[in-house]
């Protein structure tokens, strides 16, 4: 049985860890409001972005010379995985789902005899892949430094994957991320980028208007299908952002109520425990003064 | 005819602008143009420039960096790389976009050394810049 004084300690030490946990769980609901509001910002553009791509995407698609990061290589032996996560822990399970879904894909992957490499960006999905997949990391992007993610920083990490596809390492990469539901849901996501995967069908269905180009179809895909891979990464790394607040916020809410639970159960114990010395006490005097 | 339309810019970390105008100057890859209502549907790439809007709320003009624009009968909008008003834009800014097309520049010309292609490009951009800097009355140097 504890003695009055330990238990007088852990109720102290329980109560300052609930501090922690309050504090971060705060600090976690302001990130994510700034989050999801970047993330919102963000929308109207990719939105946009894809319609102009399917636009485009259906007008030259078909033809021989359609660009490589659109039709692809011809091959698909060779994937790079981009697995990004967040550079901290305590957030729930949010770092965890993404490894776990990236290390599905590349077990199958590996099954069916392609060759795997992967790309992590964030330091705990590298941790987490490391023991089973360290011998197949490439690169890593280290976002510890960026405070708020811009489209520089993205625009960096598609840098490095196109300078890779154009110097032919890979066939077809795929980027892993967590899609912001809300504050309790994120669902972790798999997407391809390359080669784009644009959904020609409905627009096939239904010719748009006739578009001018200017130069022509091919100049303008050329330099939109690198652009598309930095936007599709960087909404990805904002829906991770703010994915990664509401994971966090919602594990520190979680920590925050079950250190409330544990300080109750504590000090129930510490009173009882109170009670039994003072019985016991008295019990001694009063048996004491029967002797006499 | 109506004698307005929609115009968007966005840029890929947010929404500039979304307003009715009633004619837009783009500085498109090939030269500017402007487009008015009922402008036949194009496509086009956009080189460093300025944006011109101007309509029913006045005037207003944005420096972009490239990227694209699509123009329809009722709506425009410009999908910029990077897009600041006018106003905001300093001569600090100015000079970083400067040096980074010129780092650019050089990186190309190491890069690609018997192919004009690419150098061309970067080189073009430098230039497109510096002649969007004299209009806005910024030096490049």
């Amino acid at each position: 049985m504890p003695s009055l004084k330990d238990l007088k300690n852990r109720i102290e030490s329980v109560k300052s860890t609930r501090k922690i946990t309050k504090a971060m769980q705060m600090v976690a609901a302001a990130k994510l409001r700034r989050a999801e509001e970047a993330a919102e910002m963000a929308r109207p553009y990719s939105e946009r972005f894809d319609a102009l791509m399917r636009k485009l995407a259906a007008s030259v698609g078909d033809s021989e010379n359609a660009p490589r990061l659109l039709a692809g290589t011809g091959s698909d032996q060779v994937h790079l995985l981009v697995v990004m996560t967040a550079e901290r822990g305590l957030c729930g399970g949010f770092n965890a789902n993404i490894a776990k879904l990236a290390r599905a894909e590349a077990e199958k992957l590996k099954a069916e005899g392609k060759t795997v490499k992967i790309i992590t960006v964030g330091k705990k999905g590298r941790d987490a892949l490391k023991r089973d997949f360290g011998d197949l990391f490439i690169d890593h992007v280290d976002f510890s430094e960026v405070k708020n993610v811009g489209y520089d920083d993205a625009q960096a990490v598609a840098q490095g994957v196109l300078d890779r596809f154009d110097a032919g390492e890979f066939d077809v990469a795929k980027i892993f991320f967590s899609r912001f539901e809300n504050v309790v849901t994120q669902v972790p996501t798999m997407q391809q980028i390359i080669p784009a995967d644009v959904d020609t069908s409905e627009e096939a269905a239904a010719p748009g208007a006739f578009y001018e180009f200017e130069p022509d179809e091919e100049t303008i895909l050329a330099e939109l299908l690198p652009r598309g891979v930095a936007t599709a990464i960087f909404s990805a790394l904002l829906e991770n952002g703010a994915s990664e607040q509401g994971a966090r916020m919602s594990a520190m809410d979680n920590a925050t109520r079950n250190a409330g639970e544990m300080i109750d159960k504590l000090t129930i114990e510490y009173n009882r425990t109170r009670q039994a010395v003072i019985t016991n006490e008295l019990i001694e005097i009063i048996s004491g003064a029967e002797a006499l | 005819m109506a004698d307005t339309m929609q115009f968007d810019l966005v840029s890929p970390e947010r929404l500039l602008t979304s307003v009715q105008a009633g004619a837009v100057q783009l500085p498109g890859a090939d030269g500017n143009l402007t487009a008015m209502p009922d402008h036949a549907p194009l496509i086009t790439t956009l080189r460093p420039g300025l944006v011109r809007a101007s309509g029913p709320e006045g005037e207003a003009e944005y420096v972009v960096t490239g990227g694209f624009a699509e123009v329809s009968s009722e709506s425009v909008s410009v999908l910029a790389e990077r897009a600041v008003p006018r106003e905001e834009m300093t001569q600090e800014e100015f000079s970083t976009m400067i040096s980074e097309a010129q780092k650019k520049l050089e990186k190309t010309k190491e890069v690609f050394v018997n192919e004009p292609g690419p150098v061309d490009d970067a080189a073009k951009l430098l230039s497109d810049l510096v002649a969007m800097g004299d209009e806005m009355g910024l030096s490049a140097y």
